[in-house]
């Protein structure tokens, strides 16, 4: 168990694309790192260079106390939850999970038994004697997670291990894995495209762009003061309000209604300067009267909740209201903000 | 759920059947039976027996099987296979294919096609050319003028040229092979810390298993029956190089024992048919 620290690190391909562009990140020891973004944005990357899977175009890789930016993969002691698990088709579930612990020339008896002890502990005893092939896609990731708990490694790389599972599974699993990593306090990286599952697991998150990271931060940090209008509109189930206003003494102009300036960005706003407003639907109350007054164009369920779209000037806003006080469609109604939870950001970045 | 899916009836179905089956038994049932049953006679290319044929039981079997031209010829037969097939074509082919990478890939899988698709008789001339003990290309670039190696070493000679000959195909098979291999398993096999030979048994070997024993049967009998040798060596210098497909040839056509000689190819097929049943029982074996 170990904490890892990247400095500067930068992986250009072959053909140019910069896929990871000197990033820096410190994941503390025990810690459940979730690493999340758009497609495309570098997150495979960042966990295939820190396996050594790709080698780094510069910058350094430690874990725990050791440099391990020119070794090999084997070397560097950490294991890897792969999308497609990479269980060994020809092997039994024993033999699977017990493959690293082979590799290291351990002794057949003790490979068996350690087998059989993670193998219990997951709930796979009645299938060690299986091939990869006869089981389901949820015992096949319990068995790829064995084989990774068999190892002992310093720190724990899932890429979208919960991927393939569905919805139902997915959720068994999240909660599995969870408990699982707190009971073995493995420093653990793991990468989703799933916002629910980074923001229901992890200690703490990054958001990636393009191969930088945007905002690191706890779930709830990252979720309730989004440091910029990327993360803003990438995070959260329903997009986040944002509203493009001026500063008008100490009320913002934004679509053409008058708001309160919001606690957070209090006493740091000049007079005449543009802003972005920005607000969770969640954080949102609609009523009869308001500060930003609009008609409701759209009406969405979302199970136990509706999701109000109004028509605010020329701009639309989303609120969510509880069910059995939905409006009707061509209601005029209002918004209104939560102040302790409105935002307000200059040139995108947080005020 | 019906049989006659296509509503053509047994009569009208049959005849669109009828031409393949007619020509597989017209080309190859009834030469294959026409072989076995010269098998049993003392049929000749000429002389009285030619006109006459007598059956003489399994006389010929009995003879070739305790002539020791016959026993040196399979024992050849087996070097030649074993080593420009198994060692020669399957273990280059492979390596090959496994260590090759981008441009100089392509322009070895252009040259081993061309060794390929070329027809024998040009190949051989190629390679008598080559090999000449007083102006073949290998002497003077060895330069040793005069060193007679069809004659020194006809069998080094004959399983080097059908390793350069039928390579391709196997670098070509093992190229598709490893292509299916998931990236995700040889990974998996790195991180665990893996030496180059731990992810060939654990990871790659596994995955083209099917592969290579297809591989290995089809370049085993083609090896095993290939006649090309004879245009390089003609089996000599004195049965040294005599391999059973050279031995069929010189008995039954040069010597004209056609009874003896068909005899000898029924045990050709016989041991063609082991080969082949002892791969496909590999290969339907649980993995
Ligand atoms: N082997 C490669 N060669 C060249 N470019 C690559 C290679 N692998 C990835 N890239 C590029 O690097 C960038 C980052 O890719 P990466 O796979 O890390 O994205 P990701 O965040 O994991 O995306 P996703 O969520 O879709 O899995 C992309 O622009 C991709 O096209
Ligand atoms: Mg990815």
């Amino acid at each position: 168990m170990a904490a890892i620290e990247l400095r500067g690190l930068t992986k250009v391909y072959p053909g140019g694309v910069t896929a990871l562009d000197s990033l820096d990140l410190v994941i503390p020891d025990g810690e459940f790192f979730a690493l999340l973004g758009p497609s495309g944005c570098g997150k495979t990357t960042l966990l295939r260079t820190i396996a050594g899977l790709e080698t780094a175009t510069a910058g350094s890789i430690r874990i725990g106390d050791r440099d391990v930016t020119g070794l090999q993969p084997g070397a560097r002691d950490v294991a890897m939850v792969f999308q497609d698990y990479a269980l060994f088709p020809h092997m039994d579930v024993t033999d699977n999970i017990a493959y690293p612990l082979r590799i290291k020339k351990v002794a057949r008896a003790v490979r068996a038994q350690k087998a059989r002890e993670v193998g219990e502990r997951l709930g796979l005893e009645k299938l060690m004697d299986r091939r990869p092939g006869q089981l389901s896609g949820g015992q096949q990731q319990r068995v790829a997670l064995a084989r990774v708990m068999a190892t002992q490694a310093q720190a724990f790389l899932f890429d979208e291990p919960l991927s393939n599972l569905d919805a139902r599974l997915r959720l068994e699993a999240r909660t599995f894995l969870k408990k699982l990593q707190r009971e073995l306090g493995v420093t653990t990286v793991f990468v989703t495209h799933d916002q629910a599952e980074a923001l229901a697991m992890a200690d703490r998150m990054a958001v990636m762009e393009n191969g930088h990271i945007r905002q690191i931060g706890t779930p709830a940090e990252v979720f309730q003061r989004p440091a910029n209008t990327f993360v803003a509109s990438f995070i959260g189930s329903t997009p986040m309000n944002l509203l493009d206003g001026v500063v008008r003494g100490d009320t913002l102009e934004v679509a053409g209604c008058r708001v309160p300036v919001p606690e957070t960005a209090a006493g740091r706003l000049a007079d005449g300067e543009k802003i972005v407003y920005g607000v969770r639907p969640e954080y949102l109350s609609y009523a009869a009267e308001g500060p930003i007054a609009g008609k409701v164009v759209l009406v969405e369920s979302l199970g136990a909740s509706y999701l109000v779209t109004l028509e605010v000037g020329e701009d639309l806003v989303q609120v969510t209201v509880p069910e059995g006080r939905e409006p009707e469609l061509g209601e005029a109604g209002c918004a209104v903000p939560r102040p302790d939870r409105a935002l307000v950001y200059r040139d995108g970045e947080l005020v | 759920m019906s049989t006659d899916a296509a509503g053509l009836g047994r009569v009208r179905a049959s005849a669109f059947v009828a031409p393949a089956l007619i020509l597989i038994a017209v080309f190859l049932v009834f030469p294959a039976l026409w072989v076995v049953l010269l098998g049993v006679t003392n049929y000749r290319l000429t002389g009285l027996a030619a006109a006459d044929p007598e059956f003489v039981g399994l006389d010929n079997f009995v003879s070739a099987l305790t002539d020791g031209r016959f026993l040196d010829s399979t024992w050849l037969t087996v070097q030649f296979v074993l080593g420009s097939a198994v060692i020669g074509q399957a273990i280059l082919g492979f390596t090959l294919a496994k260590v090759l990478h981008g441009r100089v890939k392509r322009f070895v899988e252009g040259l081993v096609i061309l060794a390929w698709i070329l027809p024998s008789a040009v190949v051989s001339f190629l390679w008598i050319a080559l090999l000449d003990r007083d102006s073949g290309t290998l002497n003077t670039l060895l330069g040793i003028p005069g060193f007679p190696w069809l004659l020194d070493h006809p069998m080094l000679s004959i399983i080097v040229f059908n390793t350069w000959r039928g390579t391709a195909f196997s670098m070509m098979l093992y190229g598709a092979a490893l292509g299916n291999v998931p990236p995700s398993h040889l990974e998996s096999a790195r991180l665990a810390g893996a030496n180059g030979w731990q992810q060939l048994r654990d990871v790659i070997f596994p995955h083209i298993r099917g592969h290579i024993l297809t591989n290995l049967l089809l370049i085993s009998l083609w090896t095993f029956n290939d006649f090309t040798p004879f245009l390089l060596t003609a089996g000599g210098p004195d049965g040294k190089s005599e391999i059973l497909a050279v031995h069929v040839y010189k008995v039954a056509l040069q010597g004209g024992e056609l009874g003896y000689g068909a005899a000898v190819s029924t045990v050709i097929l016989l041991i063609n048919l082991v080969v082949a049943v002892f791969y496909l029982r590999l290969l339907r074996e649980q993995r």
